[in-house]
């Protein structure tokens, strides 16, 4: 089997007296979608907002291309990149598309911004997305559709060379139509070469695009499975607790 | 990018928009980029980006002009050129306020001992030049840095310890009313004998510099302008038309001639000549540029109105949340600190009571002119076209011999109005960041 990306071991943490991640593994491969299922609380968005830098773990390791790396600022992670496509999408409604996508590593020329160069990466890396549904680049996205704001997202994860692009329930708020769409959007980032991590409720979804499965229950990984070698039934039994796979836990 | 892009074939030809001179961009292009089309065009898509309730200061201007209007029929004296200048000076005072404020009311916050802030600090350069005999350059450095430090402070207590602004602000808005008085000594008041420090608000620039300024802000308009099309011709983006470029300047040439020849005038009552643009006009001018151009332009600006706009996406995307909130408060009590300057040239003395009614006022200029008391919505500009307003009202009223208490009523029912409207605007629109 390949290398991974990157690779999660003995990721523990708390909030207080609850603990949420209790010694969590995980890796994700170049190229490949890493589906992360899980029940609502099972701490899926926990252990992605430590990858991102947001809120950082109280204790495990975390090596990228093989080395151990720290990940105590949203910077840090950028700059390995790895970027976070989160739930509640967290983008700037008084902003337009552009301002949100390059928010946090503007172009500058003489200490100010070159709006055209940036306005131009933009449709360029909405257009490599075949996004159509887009007017101008230059709209406030407060006027934006939710699965308009979903590409966005998207777009902005994917603008500057990423090598992980995490999605946190990208299509929970989607129609069929736009769901579609986004799956097509993640399953072309990984024939880029992206190792994708998929974060889904939705086993029709995670089907669809996923080449691994993880299950996370209760804040312990409980299976790692690949997509083509099992079924339905059985991540659903691993994600209501109800079947326990050999040598999956540490 | 690494990303390839897909060759795409339109099956469907979108509308053959117009756009002659958006030949730079694929014809196929789909995503536009609000850049395209004729004057015409730019005019729809700005009268539906009202309709959306994206108004910035139009509700402002619209208010300045029938307040002009209603007054120059009710007084004979409010359209003079003595008046027009008067009415610049008592406004300095209240814009430079309101701009300071912009700065932490794009964040959604409140500095409420703004007034307080600039009223301390004068009363500290005032008697340390009075009474302790410091040469007044340096009791004035001193005075900016106790406005540096109450911003620090403020921030301190806001963004690092997490009490909300309002809270902190209240507290040294009693806080600095003691300390001006023990400052100054219950019942003193110092005359400001300063000349250079009077000058600013009763002294006015030679005819020939006032047009010379007016060349110098459309040269560095134009200047702008065109620099900004280069960068997007190399780019290979699409530009608006040329023709709004000509617009804007002729609208800054025709306005801003308009005013300097009004103020060119002889304005003086009998003996002697009083003409020429006040001095504090070109300084509120610059405060403003330098301003707007670091709000629009440079990063820390951006990061204002993303984090007032949604405070946790910024801090995601690696966003220093905490030191922007935190500098916030530095540039608006900084900023104060030139509004109380503004203040006592005009008054020509303090007293303990110095700031404490203004900061309001402030608040409510920023509000009128369309800045968002939300956060992550509003300009400079805008707040200082809202001083105007105020300003306005103030001076009308005044000339019509109408007790105080009408003013006040006025002002506030104009606050409500303009406060209503920043509601409705908030429900319909998210923002109006954009310049045009
Ligand atoms: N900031 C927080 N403070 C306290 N508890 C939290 C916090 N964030 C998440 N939790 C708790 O951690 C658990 C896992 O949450 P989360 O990671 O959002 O789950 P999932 O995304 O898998 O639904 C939940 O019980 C949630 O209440
Ligand atoms: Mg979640």
């Amino acid at each position: 089997m390949d290398v991974p990306l990157i690779e999660l071991s003995g990721v523990v943490k708390s909030f207080g007296p609850v603990s949420v991640l209790k010694g969590v593994e995980l890796k994700a491969f170049p190229g490949k979608v890493t589906a992360l299922v899980g029940d609502n609380g099972a701490g899926k968005s926990t252990l992605i907002k430590g990858l991102a830098g947001v809120q950082p773990y109280d204790g495990g390791e975390v090596r990228f291309d093989g080395a151990p790396v720290s990940l105590h600022h949203p910077r840090d992670a950028s700059r390995l990149g790895i970027e976070v496509v989160y739930q509640d999408l967290a983008l700037c409604d008084n902003l337009d598309i552009v301002q949100n996508m390059f928010l946090g590593r503007e172009e500058t020329e003489f200490g100010t911004f070159d709006e055209g160069l940036m306005e131009k990466e933009a449709s360029d890396t909405l257009r490599s997305l075949s996004v159509r549904t887009v007017k101008s680049v230059r709209q406030k996205v407060s006027s934006l559709s939710g699965g308009q704001r979903q590409t966005v997202a998207i777009a902005r994860a994917v603008l500057k060379k990423a090598r992980l692009v995490i999605l946190d329930e990208p299509t929970a708020a989607l129609g069929v139509a736009q769901t579609e769409q986004v799956l097509n959007l993640v399953r072309r980032l990984a024939d880029q070469g992206v190792a994708v991590i998929l974060i889904s409720h939705n086993l029709a979804d995670v089907f669809e695009v996923a080449d691994h499965i993880d299950v996370l229950y209760l804040g312990q990984m409980v299976a790692h499975l690949d997509a083509d070698q099992t079924s339905r039934d059985d991540v659903v039994g691993y994600i209501t607790g109800t079947k326990v796979q050999q040598g999956a836990s540490a | 990018m690494s990303t390839p892009r897909t060759p795409q074939t339109p099956q469907a030809p979108q509308t053959t928009g117009p756009a002659p001179d958006t030949s730079v961009n694929d014809v196929n292009d789909l995503i536009g980029s609000g850049q395209e089309g004729s004057v015409a065009d730019q005019a729809r898509a700005y009268l539906q980006r009202i309709q959306h309730g994206d108004m910035g200061a139009l509700p402002a201007v619209a208010g300045l002009v029938v307040l002009t209007i209603l007054f120059s029929f009710l007084s004979p004296f409010f359209l003079t050129e003595r008046n027009f200048a008067n009415l610049l000076t008592q406004a300095a005072t209240l814009v430079m306020l309101g701009m300071a404020l912009v700065f932490v009311l794009l964040l959604g916050e409140i500095d409420l001992s703004a007034g307080v802030t600039s009223g301390m600090t004068m009363a500290l350069f005032i008697v340390l030049v009075n009474v302790h005999a410091i040469a007044w350059p340096i009791a004035l450095a001193i005075a900016f840095a106790a406005g540096i430090l109450t911003g620090t402070l403020i921030g301190f207590f806001v963004a690092r310890v997490g009490i909300p602004s309002f809270v902190v602000t209240l507290g040294l808005f009693l806080g600095y009313q003691g300390l001006t008085l023990m400052i100054i000594g219950s019942g003193g008041l110092y005359r400001v004998q300063i000349p250079e420090i009077r000058d600013i608000q009763n002294s006015n620039m030679p005819v020939w510099a006032g047009w010379v300024m007016l060349a110098i802000i459309i040269a560095i308009s134009a200047g702008i302008s065109f620099w900004d099309r280069a960068r997007r011709t190399r780019a290979g983006v699409p530009n608006r038309t040329i023709a709004l470029v000509w617009i804007k300047l002729g609208v800054i040439a025709v306005i801003g001639g308009a005013a300097i020849a009004v103020l060119s005038r002889n304005r003086g009552q009998s003996v002697g000549v009083v003409e020429g643009v006040p001095i504090v006009v070109p300084i509120v001018l610059v405060i403003l540029w330098i301003g707007t151009f670091v709000l629009d332009r440079t990063r820390f600006g951006r990061y204002l109105y993303a984090i007032g706009g949604n405070a946790e996406a910024a801090r995601r995307s690696g966003v220093k949340v905490m030191a922007i909130r935190w500098s916030a408060f530095i540039v608006c009590s900084t900023l104060a600190v030139v509004s109380g300057l503004f203040s006592i040239s005009k008054v020509g003395s303090i007293d303990a009571a110095a700031g404490r009614e203004i900061v309001l006022s402030g608040v409510a200029a920023a509000v009128v002119g369309g800045v968002s008391l939300f956060g992550g919505r509003g300009r400079l500009m805008h707040a200082a076209i809202g001083a105007l307003v105020i300003a306005v009202i103030t001076n009308g009223l005044g000339l019509l011999n109408l007790p105080a208490g009408v003013n006040l009523m006025v002002t506030g029912g104009v606050l409500i109005l303009a406060a209503t409207v920043d509601a409705i605007s908030r429900v319909r629109a998210g923002g109006s960041l954009m310049r045009t």
